[in-house]
């Protein structure tokens, strides 16, 4: 795999192979010394046009534990604001010697257009990008909900006919996005949930159903996952709701509601969560709660991510 | 000045003759010998049409000379078969005086490839606040007969209201942006599930739509004139359609990209598809070509928007808006139009000529071929077909959608006031005055 952009180019094969190499990650972190010496020599680039703490160190971790030199660029606001380009930052780090850059951005397709570009011979690596995708983050939700469903039968799996909602601001998420395509190669049955303001408009030939009522998706639905998006509250600010209170009585995962799932469901969210907002403590730290397995899974994902893109391995 | 004649030139309207041109005007039509001294042009298998005229061209110039100057955009137009370019004034100064526009023009006079009309301002500094110096730039010696703020809307009501009857006076027209602001804030992409799928804020046509609905009314209360630029959706063909039935003054142009590209071509996010208003759907790309075909829109006007490399080659919402399209336009309408059927030669004549010079009030150009014309013409090769090449572009940038697709035909010849602007499919080295550039 020479880059990872987004998860809709991936085909179903694809995709289990990279559960699969994230499968193999996670075991060696069960031991005692996690490092491998996988990725001596490499270098890689976490260049972080955006804020993004949670998702830097777990790729950071990720690079670590298979001996890659790791190098973090942060700068915020985009390349251009600052008078440098995208072209020339990634140039530099070409010329340090950067064998995989990882790139956060807030603008959707800078990392396609730094592998397409010429500029680079690195890898790309996309760590979100604007509303656009955020492949690892969706193979680490798969992987995560694999292995509650599976369980140590996951290997080869897909998540054929597993029911998942997916609930929030679909509009500005690149989470939603990845996870709806990876989701459904992998034989998923995804259901979008959120305000007419927060859903795209022209998604008809998405493979989803989409809801406007949480509790009628919950009803008629049954899901075996719900995976609540963090929701901005300023974009009450725009329109796109009438306040808070609204938002979470109306879309918002309550007790009430979390009560009201069928009992093995899980629930999953992205982080960081806005409690009390999006989703209630309730949910949050139940047992049913994969949030802190997710951040888990994360580093063993990047670690596959990192592995198959740096060694040009299959998938 | 020396006298050239086309021999076996294909007409429009079918006939097939020697056209003499003579101190630059069209002599004689008809059957020569040739013997006259005359520069023989053998014109066998080409079609021979008045100059094209664009109504939409931005030269840049003053203020973006580094993309591009009104001396490299005239050999851009002559290129492409034009010889006359209207050109907007969303410039830096921006052409809202007088002394702007004199400028552009005398720059236009200098370079000598084509006739430049400056087209004027309808807000000082394109603000939408204040009215430009409307008058003064009718007065002048460019003789302003086109007023836009093309790139921002005159989306304030009243003011839009103000404009549309001020012009009057002058006889003029006020070319509209469509593009209401509050609906297209930050929008990238035709709202769609390209734009869904990219995560690209989408740019609704209902935007676009819901001016041109508003302006045709306000053209209609203060029966003032009234044209609508780059018209690229299905809902404006239909409001256009209405408001013509009503006898509404009002005319409409599209962009060869809109008679030809979909916003599909986005999906790499490769900035050369990033224009406003955006390329569109299918559907919308079936409504404008029938809108042209049918006359609801009257003409092709190219937009064409030279940027730097730099502008161009960066993350998608960095990348400026626009394409370069004089070069292409005559071979886009030929591929989009009448490879389809849908208009003949005399209509390419008509949308890319004859009406834009009307609707423009471009004096000397838009004369069917006749004797007594001005000689402005171009002749075109419509039996070739080749990629469209970076050698294509004339001028100082290359963002074009085109480089690498297979586009018929080729301007062979163009001919501005009586001499050969391009021969043999190149530009010819004029001598220019001082261009400041």
């Amino acid at each position: 795999m020479r880059h990872l952009l987004s998860t809709k180019t991936l085909s179903r094969d694809e995709a289990i192979q990279i559960l699969d190499v994230t499968e193999d990650m996670a075991a060696t972190q069960q031991r005692e010394v996690k490092k491998l010496p996988t990725l001596r020599g490499k270098t890689v680039v976490n260049l972080f046009f955006e804020d993004s703490t949670r998702t830097r160190i777990s790729f950071e971790a990720a690079a670590k534990r298979l001996s890659a030199d790791v190098i973090s660029f942060a700068t915020k606001g985009s390349s251009v604001s600052k008078g440098e380009s995208l072209q020339d930052t990634a140039q530099t780090l070409e010329a340090i010697g950067a064998d995989v850059i990882v790139l956060r951005h807030s603008m959707s397709g800078a990392p396609a257009v730094l592998a397409e570009s010429g500029w680079i011979s690195a890898s790309v690596l996309n760590a979100g990008d604007g509303t656009h995708e955020h492949p690892t983050q969706a193979l680490l939700d798969a992987f995560t909900l694999r292995r509650r469903i599976h369980g140590d039968a996951s290997r080869g799996r897909g998540l054929d006919g597993v029911r998942v909602l997916i609930v929030g601001d679909i509009l500005h998420s690149r989470v939603a996005r990845s996870n709806l395509w990876l989701l459904s190669v992998l034989g998923a049955e995804v259901t979008l949930v959120g305000p007419p303001t927060l859903i795209p408009f022209g998604i008809e030939a998405w493979p989803a159903t989409v809801s406007y009522d949480l509790d009628e998706a919950i009803a008629t639905v049954r899901p075996d996952a719900v995976m609540m998006l963090r929701v901005q509250r300023e974009r009450m600010n725009a329109a796109f709701f009438p306040s808070e209170r609204e938002y979470a009585g109306l879309w918002g995962l309550s007790a009430a509601r979390f009560a009201a799932l069928p009992e093995t469901a899980v629930v999953m969210h992205p982080g960081p969560m806005n409690r009390g907002f999006e989703i209630s403590s309730a949910a949050a730290d139940s047992s049913r709660s994969t949030v802190l397995e997710q951040v888990t899974a994360g580093v063993s994902t990047r670690m596959a991510a990192l592995y198959l893109t740096a060694t040009g391995g299959a998938a | 000045m020396t006298e050239y004649l086309l021999r076996a030139a294909q007409l429009t309207d079918g006939r097939r003759a020697d056209i003499v041109i003579k101190d630059g005007i069209i002599e004689s039509i008809g059957s020569e010998s040739g013997a006259s001294g005359a520069t023989v042009i053998d014109a066998d298998g080409l079609l021979a049409m008045p100059g094209l005229v664009d109504l939409h061209t931005h030269l840049r110039q003053p203020g973006g000379e580094g993309a591009e100057t009104v001396l490299s955009g005239s050999r851009a137009a002559a290129a492409g078969g034009y010889t006359a370019v209207n050109a907007m004034a969303n410039t830096s100064p921006v052409a809202d005086t007088a002394s702007v526009v004199e400028q552009v023009q005398a720059l236009g006079d200098a370079a000598g490839y084509v006739t430049v009309r400056p087209i004027g301002a309808v807000t000082k500094g394109l603000a939408g606040e204040h009215l430009a110096d409307i008058g003064g730039m009718a007065r002048s010696r460019a003789r302003v007969r086109v007023f836009s703020d093309d790139g921002l809307c005159v989306s304030d009501a009243l003011l839009m209201r103000r404009a549309l009857e001020y012009i009057k006076t002058f006889g003029g027209v006020l070319a509209q942006h469509a593009q209401e602001p509050r609906l297209t804030e930050g929008a990238q992409l035709n709202e769609g599930p390209m734009s869904a799928e990219l995560g690209l804020a989408g740019w609704p046509a209902v935007a676009e739509e819901a001016i041109i609905a508003r302006d045709v009314l306000l053209a209609q209360h203060t029966g003032a004139r009234l044209h609508i630029c780059h018209v690229s959706t299905a809902g404006s063909v239909e409001v256009l359609r209405w408001a013509k039935s009503r006898g509404i003054a009002v005319t409409a142009e599209v962009t060869p990209h809109h008679l030809l590209l979909t916003d599909r071509l986005a999906g790499g996010y490769d900035a050369r598809y990033k224009v406003n208003p955006p390329l569109r759907s299918d559907s919308d790309v079936e409504a404008v070509r029938a809108g042209l075909a049918d006359g609801t829109i009257d003409i092709v006007a190219t937009d064409h928007a030279p940027h730097s490399a730099d502008a161009k080659h960066c993350e998608w919402d960095a990348a400026a808006n626009g394409m370069v399209g004089l070069e292409s336009a005559l071979r886009v309408v030929h591929e989009a139009m009448v490879g389809t059927g849908l208009l003949d030669w005399a209509g390419v004549e008509r949308v890319m000529s004859v009406a834009p010079a009307r609707i423009g009030d471009v004096r000397g150009h838009g004369h069917p071929i006749a004797v007594g014309s001005p000689a402005e013409i171009v002749l075109y090769d419509p039996s070739s077909r080749a990629d469209f090449a970076v050698v294509d572009l004339a001028g100082k940038s290359t963002n074009s959608p085109y480089l690498g697709r297979s586009l018929p035909g080729s301007v062979l010849a163009t001919f501005h006031g009586g001499r050969p602007t391009v021969l043999d499919g190149a530009i010819v080295d004029l001598e220019t005055g001082p261009t400041n550039a």
